[in-house]
């Protein structure tokens, strides 16, 4: 019994030596530019790991802003890499210089890789991810993308630890999947406290924390981004109950003040003269 | 319309370039014609040029449609250059060409010669002589003024004086027919720029091995690299050839995004390269010469070493990363976001390959580009983060024709507006238009921009394409972005 334990202990120390080394020290970590997102985090989005962004094809937009700001969140001055498919220029649209740069990321400081599939995605991530010049890797794939399972994901891990680089993996239309990815979020957009007039205000994120390693997760933010100062504050309280109180279906008007139905148009015109004239 | 150029057939009718395609018609209502296009015949004729390095090393287009070859020293191994002529004339009209040759001292002479046909003449001097004025190539009405003046062929200009002439026609009329008499000297341009090093290996004995045949190119990388930097200066392309001994050669092609002059970064750029090879580079019997170009070449300061390391070499390091990825997935595929100067939304950005494009301030810093939508600190993003091209049409609900949209249905799902801002009114480009007009379909249409928000807090930019009545009966609807 006792050469059991004594080998047990032995294979122990093993395996905490085969174990990655900075998993048990404290990595350096990178303001994502929210006071209480980065407390709930221990002061910040680790650098050099993995974190992962789902997001609904609908909100896809949203998402790949979210990232985009924390990329630049974790660069600072350095270049950052945008790796995505030609597939999802079809279908989501192509990146936007002028709206990149009015959403405060410097697009000369962008790199687009444009790759034909997710496998040449794969492949260019990883050699992206060794390079420590660059200041942070944003990998969009879009669907199921069965090519990144959990040695894949531990394979851009790996690459990432060893270089420093920040790696955001933005998954559109996925399911979460296991994989060692340091955090993971799901972001939607979010509505906007509305500007004098009934305009769309500033860029507005809903985001769920879904996991996190060695630390509690299900937190949920409403961030609002302010470009001026290069960060994020809070939605308002009270656009958040008008969202709440308005539902999930999408389809109630939530700008209403008078309890008529949606479809008729004395409905619509009711709520476009309280709402959009004050 | 016009004709821009006409077969011997048409010739034979009374055709003519430059003639209207109404007139054309009205003689030969079978008459088929094509649309011009400039571009390819330039390609084309370069092709051609390319193909004519097997006669001599400088060939150049001259014109639209002429090649121009410097044939001396040359002549002999075709067995005379009359022989070189009529083999050359031959090869290129098995292409369907129509081939009418020249010798000449000088390139005009030789440019005139072929185009102007002249009676058979003792020489070449006596045929220059010949030529009509109009063989001086000169600009605008000087051909008929100097027929006017009596003055028919050059050899009646040549025999005056060439102040008189000068004074009369300008400078460059004399200069022309200095040229074309062979007295002056203008040297051709040939279409195929000298490579800034070249270094050839030639082998007693066939290398049986790829492996082998790298680490030679590696040595020729490093007497390359000392060759450029003697000069100052590293190349941006580089260019292997692996000739085999049966006569196939194997060429490798790397560009860079930064002059470089490192031979073990050069090799590793080449070896990404044969990865990227659909078929291997098989040695057969062997390769029996090795040639390594550097055809476009910077200037490069010589490298200094960095005192605390990492930082200063930044650059280098994303540019290497650049290179590699371009050249594994093709240069096209890794990109950079570069400004136009345009107010219409999708013409305001180009993506280009980012091997190429390296000015790294370009886009306007401290606050947001889109002059024209006049956004002040504190406003939200008045441009969308990702942009559809073409955009995509939705359906619209709005109270009143042309008033502000109130829901829409894209991609099968209904969206309700519950906050917009907008009309945004972004005009054509109407001083692009085709024939002046500012109205109609020709002059492009208006678009009406709305930035507007769904009930789930996605914000989109569509606009109206046309204003109503005034543009269009029903003008359609699109969505050109998505706000983050």
């Amino acid at each position: 019994m006792s050469e059991s334990l004594h080998s047990l202990a032995a294979l122990k120390r093993h395996i905490a030596s085969l174990d990655r080394a900075p998993a048990s020290q404290p990595c350096a970590r990178f303001a994502s530019g929210h006071d209480g997102l980065d407390a709930a985090l221990g002061g910040g989005l680790a650098r050099g790991r993995l974190h992962e962004l789902f997001g609904e094809s609908a909100d896809e937009a949203a998402a790949a802003g979210l990232s985009l700001l924390w990329s630049r969140q974790a660069s600072g001055d350095a270049p950052l890499l945008w790796l995505r498919t030609v597939a999802a220029g079809k279908a989501g649209g192509h990146p936007y210089g002028p709206g990149l740069a009015a959403l405060g990321i410097d697009p000369d400081r962008l790199l687009l890789g444009i790759m034909p599939d997710d496998s040449m995605l794969l492949r260019a991530a990883v050699d992206a991810l060794r390079c420590p010049a660059l200041g942070a890797l944003l990998i969009e794939l879009r669907g199921r993308a069965p090519l990144l399972d959990l040695t894949a994901s531990r394979r851009l891990a790996l690459a990432a630890e060893g270089s420093g680089v920040t790696a955001l993996i933005l998954r559109i239309d996925a399911e979460p999947v296991p994989s060692a990815a340091e955090t993971r979020w799901r972001v939607a957009a979010a509505p906007s406290a509305p500007l004098p007039g009934n305009a769309p205000g500033q860029t507005s994120f809903a985001l769920t924390l879904l996991r996190r390693r060695a630390g509690p997760d299900g937190q949920a933010w409403r961030l609002m981004w302010d470009r001026e100062k290069g960060i994020f504050g809070d939605v308002g309280d009270e656009r958040h109950h008008a969202e709440q109180r308005s539902g999930d279906d999408g389809a109630a008007l939530s700008g209403a003040q008078l309890p008529l139905p949606a479809d008729r148009p004395a409905a619509d015109h009711a709520a476009r003269s309280l709402g959009g004239w004050k | 319309m016009r004709l821009a150029a006409v077969n011997a057939d048409g010739l034979t009718i009374g055709l003519t370039p430059g003639m209207t395609l109404a007139d054309a018609r009205a003689r030969e209502p079978d008459l088929r014609v094509f649309d011009a296009d400039p571009h390819a015949d330039q390609d084309w004729l370069e092709r051609l040029c390319d193909g004519c390095a097997r006669y001599t090393p400088n060939a150049a287009p001259d014109g639209a449609d002429g090649l121009m070859l410097d044939i001396s020293g040359c002549g002999h191994l075709w067995g005379g250059e009359e022989a070189l002529a009529a083999e050359a004339a031959a090869r290129l009209e098995r292409h369907g060409l129509r081939v009418r040759h020249a010798i000449a001292g000088s390139p005009e002479a030789a440019h005139a010669l072929a185009r102007f046909p002249v009676p058979p003449a003792p020489d070449e001097d006596a045929a220059v002589r010949r030529l009509p004025v109009e063989a001086l190539g000169l600009e605008g009405e000087s051909a008929v003024a100097l027929r006017r003046a009596g003055l028919r062929t050059v050899g009646d200009l040549a025999a005056r004086p060439a102040a008189a002439l000068a004074a009369r026609f300008g400078e460059e009329a004399v200069d022309a027919l200095h040229a074309l008499l062979g007295l002056g000297h203008r040297p051709l341009r040939p279409r195929r720029p000298r490579p800034a090093v070249r270094i050839d290996r030639r082998f007693a004995e066939p290398l049986g091995s790829t492996a082998y045949a790298l680490k030679i190119l590696e040595e020729m990388a490093a007497e390359a690299g000392e060759r450029l930097a003697e000069r100052g200066e590293g190349g941006r392309r580089f260019e292997a050839v692996f000739f085999r001994s049966d006569g196939l050669a194997f060429p490798l092609r790397v560009e860079t995004s930064l002059p470089m002059r490192d031979a073990p970064a050069i090799l590793r750029l080449m070896r990404e390269r044969i990865d990227a090879l659909s078929d291997p580079i098989d040695p057969g019997f062997g390769f029996d010469m090795l040639r390594l170009t550097v055809p476009q070449a910077e200037k490069l300061a010589p490298t200094q070493l960095a005192l605390e390391g990492g930082e200063a070499r930044r650059e280098d390091s994303v540019a290497a990363l650049v290179d590699r990825l371009s050249i594994r997935a093709g240069r096209a595929r890794i990109q950079r976001l570069e400004p136009r100067d345009s107010h219409i939304p999708e013409q305001a950005q180009l993506a280009l390959p980012a091997v190429e494009s390296r000015a790294p301030e370009n886009w306007p810093k401290n606050g947001p580009s889109n002059r024209e939508a006049e956004s002040e600190p504190g406003d939200p993003p008045m441009r969308p983060l990702h942009l559809f091209d073409p955009p995509q049409p939705i359906e619209v609900v709005a109270e009143v024709p042309d008033g502000p949209p109130h829901r829409f249905r894209w991609r099968r799902t209904l969206h309700d507006i519950i906050r917009y801002e907008g009309p945004e009114r972004i005009a054509p480009e109407w001083w692009k238009a085709k024939d002046g007009a500012t109205e109609g379909e020709s002059a492009g249409r208006t678009r009406d921009y709305y930035r507007v928000e769904d009930a789930r807090g996605r914000r989109y930019w569509i606009f109206r394409h046309g204003l109503y009545g005034a543009e269009a009966e029903h003008p359609g609807w699109y969505i050109h972005g998505l706000f983050a």
